[in-house]
């Protein structure tokens, strides 16, 4: 049953790549994708951005008691856990909650209503038009959607940091910029782009194959979803094993 | 003309389809009737290359459709137009944006050729008023008659028809019965319909195709159907209490007749 669903999946990544039938709509397709997963994404990643850096410096303040360590490092950390971890993958968790579940029950309720049906029989390869441009522009906007978070993470991580009296705005700019590493930034990116495709084509699978009614298309919205977070969270740890040695 | 031979097609261990072989003739209004379950969608998802036939072949003129690819099978498709049972309208897409979509995708028309186009097809499935609305906005009835102007827009060849009236009174299937038999005579189409309204075979069917249990039970025209002598066809076209009244009345009248001649 797994091999089934693996080869499916595989056959599906295929399926997507052939001449497109007109340039012009495909990036039309393309274009309302953007929109709508980055642009229709951008609230609720600011909103998680906010209190998760506003978070990361109290608690790290809390975490270090010692008068040794000088108040800087809490900015150190706070970038750091920012940008390695939180920012990648907690924004994409939330995001396979809200694009996931809306790709795959869009393609869930085109399939049903027969709308799929529909387009192939116009001679239109619907892997092709509708999925393959949900995961160009997760590819794209998922990323720069990261980037952002990233920047108000940290933003409203010293914000936090000087209202509530932890630490100057100099101190926090003085750790931030300390012992930085470009890589990590890469490294952010890397698992952006890993986490977006698993998105996209995990939630787009679960979409295109619904069989059913209402009821199914639910199910597979929530199977898109869990789906999704499980393989972001192992390829979170499988990167970073890889790639933090 | 559209030539099916020896279609058989199953699900798993379910055959679904043994053995069907049928013409559907070119120019006229094919029926595929029965009662559900016998096999009517899977065949028309067959022809159209939705389902993929597990032997025999289908021929559009002298084109064999079952061997060719997805690529191959493109142009053939470009000259199908399909009205769905749930209409299959694009949802997010308003009446006129749907009809534009197939323009779009497939013609170089200018923007303002193509509006002219999907308003002469609005306007000959009498819809004009219906531009900006979207699906949801829409009845039952206009439903099917945006799938009808959309399956339209490209001059198709063919017009597949999934139970046009499925979920319409009898008023408002009469009428996209008359529509349908009128577009496939005015634009000479093979039109082919899956029904088991026998209003509509008695009104609109030119040829018609009996399944039951997933084979072809029966073939011919609407004028011989009511004479058909099949036992299975009998139970079906006259399955109701009314039909049967009227069924016995023809048996009496057709003693009737023999008597006077003898």
């Amino acid at each position: 049953m797994l091999f089934a669903h693996i080869g499916k999946y595989l056959l599906m990544l295929k399926d997507m790549f052939s001449r497109p039938e007109n340039w012009k709509m495909y990036w039309k397709q393309f274009m309302q994708q953007c929109v709508d997963i980055g642009v229709g994404s951008l609230g609720i990643v600011l909103i998680i951005s906010v209190f998760i850096g506003g978070v990361s410096t109290v608690q790290t303040a809390y975490q270090l008691v010692s008068p040794l360590i000088p108040k800087s490092t809490i900015s150190q950390v706070v970038r750091d856990t920012m940008i390695l971890e939180f920012c990648p993958t907690i924004t994409c968790i939330v995001l396979a909650g809200v694009v996931g579940s809306k790709i795959a029950s869009e393609l869930g309720n085109m399939r049903v209503s027969e709308q799929i049906d529909a387009l192939e029989i116009m001679g239109i390869n619907t892997k092709g038009y509708l999925i393959l441009p949900k995961i160009v522009a997760s590819l794209l906007t998922i990323p720069i959607l990261v980037v952002i978070s990233g920047f108000v993470g940290i933003w409203c991580g010293e914000l936090a940091g000087v209202f509530t009296g932890i630490l100057s705005s100099q101190q926090f700019m003085q750790g931030l910029v300390s012992e930085f590493k470009p890589f990590n930034v890469a490294f952010a990116l890397i698992k952006a782009y890993t986490f977006a495709f698993i998105i996209s084509s995990v939630s787009s699978y679960f979409g295109y194959n619904v069989e059913g009614g209402a009821l199914e298309i639910g199910q597979a919205s929530t199977k898109a979803v869990v789906v999704s977070c499980v393989f972001i969270l192992l390829a979170d740890f499988g990167l970073a094993a890889l790639l933090l040695k | 003309m559209i030539e099916l031979i020896h279609i058989k097609k199953g699900f798993g261990d379910k055959v679904v389809l043994h053995d069907v072989s049928a013409v559907m003739e070119a120019g006229k209004t094919n029926l595929i009737i029965g009662s559900s379950g016998s096999g009517k969608t899977v065949l028309m998802k067959c022809m159209v290359g939705l389902f993929e036939v597990d032997e025999g072949q289908i021929k559009y003129g002298d084109q064999n459709f079952t061997a060719m690819s997805d690529v191959e099978r493109k142009p053939i498709r470009q000259e199908i137009g399909m009205l769905f049972q749930g209409s299959a309208l694009f949802d997010s897409m308003t009446v006129e944006q749907n009809l534009m979509f197939p323009l779009d995708m497939f013609s170089n028309m200018r923007l303002r050729e193509k509006k002219k186009r999907v308003n002469e097809c609005l306007d000959r499935v009498n819809l004009k008023e219906a531009h900006k609305k979207f699906p949801s906005e829409i009845s039952g009835g206009m439903k099917k008659r945006v799938g009808i102007a959309r399956a339209l827009v490209l001059n198709p060849k063919y017009l597949f028809c999934d139970e046009p009236n499925s979920g319409l009174d009898p008023q408002t299937s009469m009428v996209i019965d008359k529509l349908i038999h009128e577009l496939t005579v005015e634009y000479e189409i093979t039109t082919i319909i899956n029904t088991h309204d026998m209003n509509s075979v008695m009104e609109i069917g030119d040829h018609i195709v009996y399944m039951y249990q997933g084979n072809k039970q029966w073939e011919g025209s609407s004028k011989d159907i009511v004479f058909s002598k099949d036992e299975k066809l009998n139970d079906f076209i006259f399955a109701s209490e009314f039909l049967k009244d009227a069924k016995e009345m023809r048996q009496l009248e057709m003693s009737r007749g023999k008597q006077e001649g003898s």
